[in-house]
């Protein structure tokens, strides 16, 4: 595999509240129950809709965390040896609208907070969306293995 | 107790009423928009609308019932049949009321108000309740807050509505809803269109309060066609006010000021509403295992095949109310991250063994 010029923890951290992030968030569908994930061993908790919802929040906190220190990272040294590369740069793009429109979902619930419903769709199915490019993205890095984010200068 | 109950009227009160005319006011409701003209409901810009039903005055009439009917029947669903086949077919049933349209006894994709009755000693007096049930209209809905597709949305002016065009009828607002209001009809909406076998399986409907007469300024049909006045809508302060008010006056109690963290429904009875829990006929909510269990002698819940349509009148815990913490700590991360970076914590653990790393 390709190397990278930054910690492989971020790497790991990072894909792994992606992961984790996604398999919560479709499962905000009502898809756990009808196609028997619940039913597998360990896996009952995917049926209860507020569970599923608050381990999405806490695992979204945690990446919210993680994006920002890392862009102030960039900012403050990496990007003086680092170049993002091209599918990095997509990627990047995809995640801060993620962070975004799941910052503003996050709104959207708090009591008292009422958006105008086209507002309301238009953040939910850019988060939608969004996750399902991501997806691509990852994939055709993956197959093009350039997986990394950003390479030496 | 309930040997004890006061009998009079419960069993036909409504037919009673009916036969006497007095039932079919909501056909006499031309005089409807009438009354609305006068009695103008304020404007969206007023803040959030809520409802006050007065429980003493309600005398089973079932006006407002057939008004709702009248009032909302071209958003009725028209399905299309045969069902697509959906898979898996154990696990995702088709849920069909277009036969049943005529059932007025509990929520149906059809019926979006009906009656609860609930006959109740307290403190040595018999009372003979009447509650009629619709969407509570949440001020934090967890069905609007949960759909995944922006489905179900609560409006300005405190009503919660859900768009037929973009409903794929998978019900979570039904599970997430304290109450288990929405009721689902297949073989109508956009999942006929998309993933008829694999995703959907119709259209969640109830309660909209009306929103096209409101929308106007004219007061909901169920309001409008009570020949008691049953019902008061105003903005929200000024109903909590007047339900205030009322409850000394009845040395009564509220219900909805607080469950669920506040509704836009909000009722007034002279008695506790944990007694008119026990007595009335629900399939959902704190207690309905217990009670459907002893009932059937098993130990297993007793569910309708067409899922719950009789709503509880327990307590309710905000629902929403840990989604509400925890936002506040996604709100505080990336300040925290960007803090962390800045004071250099970041660089230690980013930095830390930089180099060439493995993927």
């Amino acid at each position: 595999m390709k190397t990278r010029p930054y910690p492989a923890w971020i790497s790991r951290l990072f894909i792994l509240l992606v992961a984790a992030l996604t398999c919560t968030g479709f499962m905000q569908m009502p898809l756990a129950k009808r196609y028997a994930l619940t039913t597998l061993p360990g896996m009952a908790w995917t049926g209860d809709f507020f569970l599923v919802h608050r381990i999405h929040y806490v695992l979204g906190t945690v990446l919210l965390f993680l994006v920002a220190l890392v862009a102030v990272n960039w900012l403050k040294s990496w990007r003086n040896w680092l170049a993002l590369t091209g599918l990095g740069l997509a990627r990047a793009v995809v995640v801060g609208g993620l962070v975004v429109s799941g910052l503003l979902r996050v709104y959207r619930n708090l009591p008292g907070v009422t958006l105008d419903p086209t507002w309301i769709l238009t953040i939910e199915w850019t988060h939608l969306i969004l996750v399902m490019v991501l997806g691509v993205l990852a994939l055709v890095a993956l197959a093009r293995r350039a997986s990394a984010y950003a390479v030496r200068k | 107790m309930s040997e004890k109950k006061h009998r009079t009227g419960a069993i036909s009160r409504r037919g009673f009423l009916k036969a006497l005319g007095v039932g079919s006011a909501g056909a006499l409701v031309p005089a409807a928009p009438a009354l609305a003209a006068q009695e103008r409901v304020p404007a969206p810009s007023d803040g959030e609308l809520a409802t006050l039903l007065d429980l003493s005055k309600c005398i089973g009439c079932g006006a407002c019932v057939e008004a709702c009917r009248e009032s909302n029947a071209a958003k009725f669903p028209e399905p299309v049949k045969p069902f697509p086949a959906m898979l898996p077919s154990r696990r995702a049933k088709p849920e069909d009321w277009s036969d049943l349209r005529d059932v007025d006894d509990r929520l149906t994709p059809y019926n979006w108000l009906f009656l609860q009755n609930a006959e109740v000693e307290y403190r040595g007096e018999s009372y003979d309740i009447n509650i009629p049930r619709r969407c509570m209209h949440c001020q934090n809905p967890p069905c609007a807050n949960m759909c995944p597709f922006g489905a179900a949305n609560k409006q300005v002016n405190g009503l919660t509505r859900i768009s037929p065009n973009l409903c794929f009828g998978g019900a979570k607002c039904r599970t997430v809803c304290p109450w288990h209001i929405p009721q689902r009809q297949s073989g109508v909406g956009p999942y006929r269109h998309v993933l008829p076998r694999l995703a959907g399986n119709g259209v969640m409907y109830k309660c909209d309060r009306c929103y096209q007469l409101l929308d106007k300024g004219e007061l909901p049909a169920c309001i409008a066609a009570c020949p008691e006045d049953v019902q008061t809508i105003g903005p929200r302060h000024e109903i909590v006010a007047r339900a205030q008010a009322l409850a000394k006056e009845m040395d009564g109690f509220i219900y909805g000021l607080e469950e669920n963290g506040g509704t836009n429904t909000l009722y007034v009875s002279p008695v506790p509403f944990e007694l008119i829990n026990q007595a009335i006929d629900k399939d959902s909510g704190p207690g309905a295992n217990r009670r459907a269990g002893k009932k059937s002698g098993q130990g297993k819940r007793k569910r309708s095949p067409l899922g719950p349509g009789k709503p509880h009148m327990g307590p309710v815990k905000d629902v929403m109310a840990d989604e509400a913490n925890l936002a506040t700590a996604a709100f505080i991360a990336p300040v925290a991250g960007i803090a962390a970076g800045v004071l250099g914590l970041g660089s230690k653990l980013l930095n830390k063994g930089e180099g060439d790393h493995e993927d």
